[in-house]
């Protein structure tokens, strides 16, 4: 286990290095230089000249480069080219609302798939399966910044539950931090409940295939008490895999569903710097979801040999 | 054939129908405004009724289609183009430095969302349908490859490989002749549930303003500029919304109906 952990931390690290790479030398190519930017047309030669040097614009890519990863290890992400405040600072703030919010998304679709698709494998075939299967077709299709908005016309404007929008801050207390972020949680945890519940059903169906469900069922079990000793166990291997990898899906969508509700998140962030050309904290964002997507999937790679000792050996 | 096959082929037909019609014909000009007319909910004359401009959502609804398809179908063709090329030279020099070098690039790109992508490209060369054509491609080029490369690796330990081995013609020609055609399949069933995804992506960076702008139509703007009205005049919101429900679930069904048809084997294994 020592080696397998070793060779994927080995490759995550490469994996990180590779991609800020990419991320640094695309942004690079960037039309426009942002200290003439931040100063406008009418600036003076000189004073452009010695923003330069004080963004340390005058470097050469690999000198910027470095010093550029080296101040992202150290938690310095340079300074906002609009808002000249540190970057590390805007990120974090905006952190602590896409992060919990694709947990809490992540924590919703898991309550839902769970019962879901183990109901509909115990039902296979039955109509309870078919209403469940088909509920999940639908789920799939629904793009979740729109079912948000449906959720807004009947949870805040007819019924008033919810405000439409906004994030009340977690200086508030838990409650309200928590039930401004629940309509955009369940927005973005259907689409995923439904690729889960999927693969939750199929996880369960194949394994109630196998031999040693069989031998269960011999030994006197009943269908339900095989299922829920024997299947679940053994189902949760790709179960647990895909709520990994779900996670960078949730992240994504998070940016996305930010906007329906005004929520002062990554997302938002993100944008703004787009439309004012900050492309220090593009790059910066940019790095900080890749990093999260790698990470995730180096931890996902952790748990499944954890769980499954016969892929330790194999890579 | 299947029932989701049937049913699956109808609505996307649906939609292509609209999307194809739309370029000689459409109840009114998408782009004509009438203030007067605006936000009528629908009715004899605008079917689907108008937006905050007095623009008919039938005819916008039509036009969107166009935008929607072309930039799912030239994304996955991208996709495709790339990644099975890409997947079949992994399988044949299996084990070697380029297989590894292949799959050790498509785990990296597998690491950038196709909305990080487009975020990238929007930040450098600004916003487009274009730009959101290339995000949605690049991140669609390793789904294919090692959706290939998995369905090819078995396909090499077969008798009829080695017979074409044994006769003489090389690793381009094998992967060409015997091995694409064996996995064709595989890459339709796919390049539907691809296509159906990149009509969600692409309508999820229009709303964010990453995607097609004013005045090519696209859901995903529509669904943007109907937010702050859905109070209102809900049907805004519900129409384009629905043209992306069904374009997506009558692929997806495609998709799941085209592989229980084309696998029968597969059929068996999963019921």
């Amino acid at each position: 286990m020592l080696r397998y952990t070793l060779k994927r931390s080995l490759s995550l690290a490469l994996s990180l290095a590779v991609a800020s790479l990419v991320i640094f030398f695309v942004i690079e190519v960037a039309p426009g230089d942002p200290a003439s930017f931040m100063l406008g047309i009418n600036a003076e030669p000189d004073t452009v000249a010695a923003l330069r040097t004080e963004l340390g614009l005058d470097q050469s890519k690999g000198e910027r480069y470095f010093a550029w990863v080296q101040g992202m290890l150290q938690g310095d992400f340079g300074m906002s080219y609009t808002y000249r405040t540190p970057v590390a600072g805007m990120i974090a703030d905006r952190m602590w609302v896409s992060l919990p919010l694709a947990l809490y998304a992540l924590t919703l679709s898991t309550l839902i798939a769970f019962p879901a698709g183990i109901y509909a494998a115990a039902r296979r075939g039955k109509s309870g399966d078919m209403a469940v299967m088909g509920a999940t077709q639908l789920g799939v299709a629904v793009p979740n910044f729109w079912f948000a908005m449906i959720l807004v016309l009947i949870f805040a404007i007819n019924l008033r539950w919810f405000n439409a929008g906004g994030f009340a801050g977690w200086e508030s207390g838990l409650g309200p931090a928590l039930h401004s972020l629940t309509l955009p949680a369940i927005a973005l945890a259907l689409p995923q409940a439904a690729i889960l519940t999927r693969v939750m059903r199929s996880a369960l169906l194949d394994i109630l295939g196998e031999d040693f469900m069989r031998t269960a069922r011999a030994k006197g079990l009943t269908r339900r008490q095989a299922l829920w000793r024997h299947g679940l166990r053994n189902a949760m291997i790709p179960v647990l895999t895909i709520i990994g990898l779900q996670f960078s899906f949730l992240l994504a969508g998070a940016i996305i569903i930010e906007q329906v509700f005004f929520l002062p998140g990554l997302g938002r962030l993100v944008f703004q710097a787009i439309s004012s050309r900050d492309l220090i904290v593009v790059e910066s964002v940019v790095m900080l979801l890749v990093f999260a997507v790698i990470l995730v999937n180096f931890l996902v790679d952790l748990a499944y040999a954890l769980v499954d000792p016969r892929l330790r050996s194999r890579t | 054939m299947t029932r989701n096959l049937i049913l699956g082929g109808l609505l996307s037909s649906l939609v292509l129908l609209a999307a194809l019609l739309s370029f000689v014909w459409t109840p009114f000009d998408h782009t004509a405004l009438n203030i007067p007319a605006k936000l009528q909910i629908p009715n004899g004359t605008h079917w689907l009724g108008t937006d905050h401009f007095g623009r008919d959502i039938f005819s916008m609804v039509m036009v969107g289609a166009r935008t929607s398809i072309a930039v799912a179908l030239v994304a996955v063709g991208i996709g495709m183009g790339l990644g099975v090329p890409l997947g079949l030279t992994a399988a044949a020099r299996k084990g070697s430095w380029l297989d590894e070098l292949i799959m050790r690039g498509n785990d990296l790109v597998f690491a950038f969302p196709s909305l990080v992508i487009a975020i990238l490209i929007t930040a450098i060369f600004g916003a487009g349908a274009v730009n959101a054509i290339i995000a949605i491609g690049i991140f669609n080029i390793p789904v294919f490859a090692r959706i290939t490369r998995g369905a090819a690796l078995p396909l090499w330990q077969r008798e009829f490989i080695l017979a074409a081995r044994v006769a003489g013609k090389g690793a381009v020609r094998i992967s060409a002749e015997h091995i694409l055609p064996n996995v064709a399949n595989l890459l339709i069933v796919q390049g539907t549930i691809q296509f159906s995804l990149g009509i969600l992506a692409e309508a999820g960076l229009s709303y964010v303003g990453l995607g097609a702008q004013p005045p090519t139509p696209s859901w995903g703007r529509m669904l943007a500029d109907a937010q702050t009205m859905v109070s209102f005049a809900p049907h805004l919101a519900l129409i384009p919304g629905s043209a992306i429900i069904v374009s997506v679930l009558g692929l997806n069904l495609m998709g799941d109906g085209l592989r229980d048809w084309l696998d029968p084997k597969l059929r068996e294994v999963r019921e």
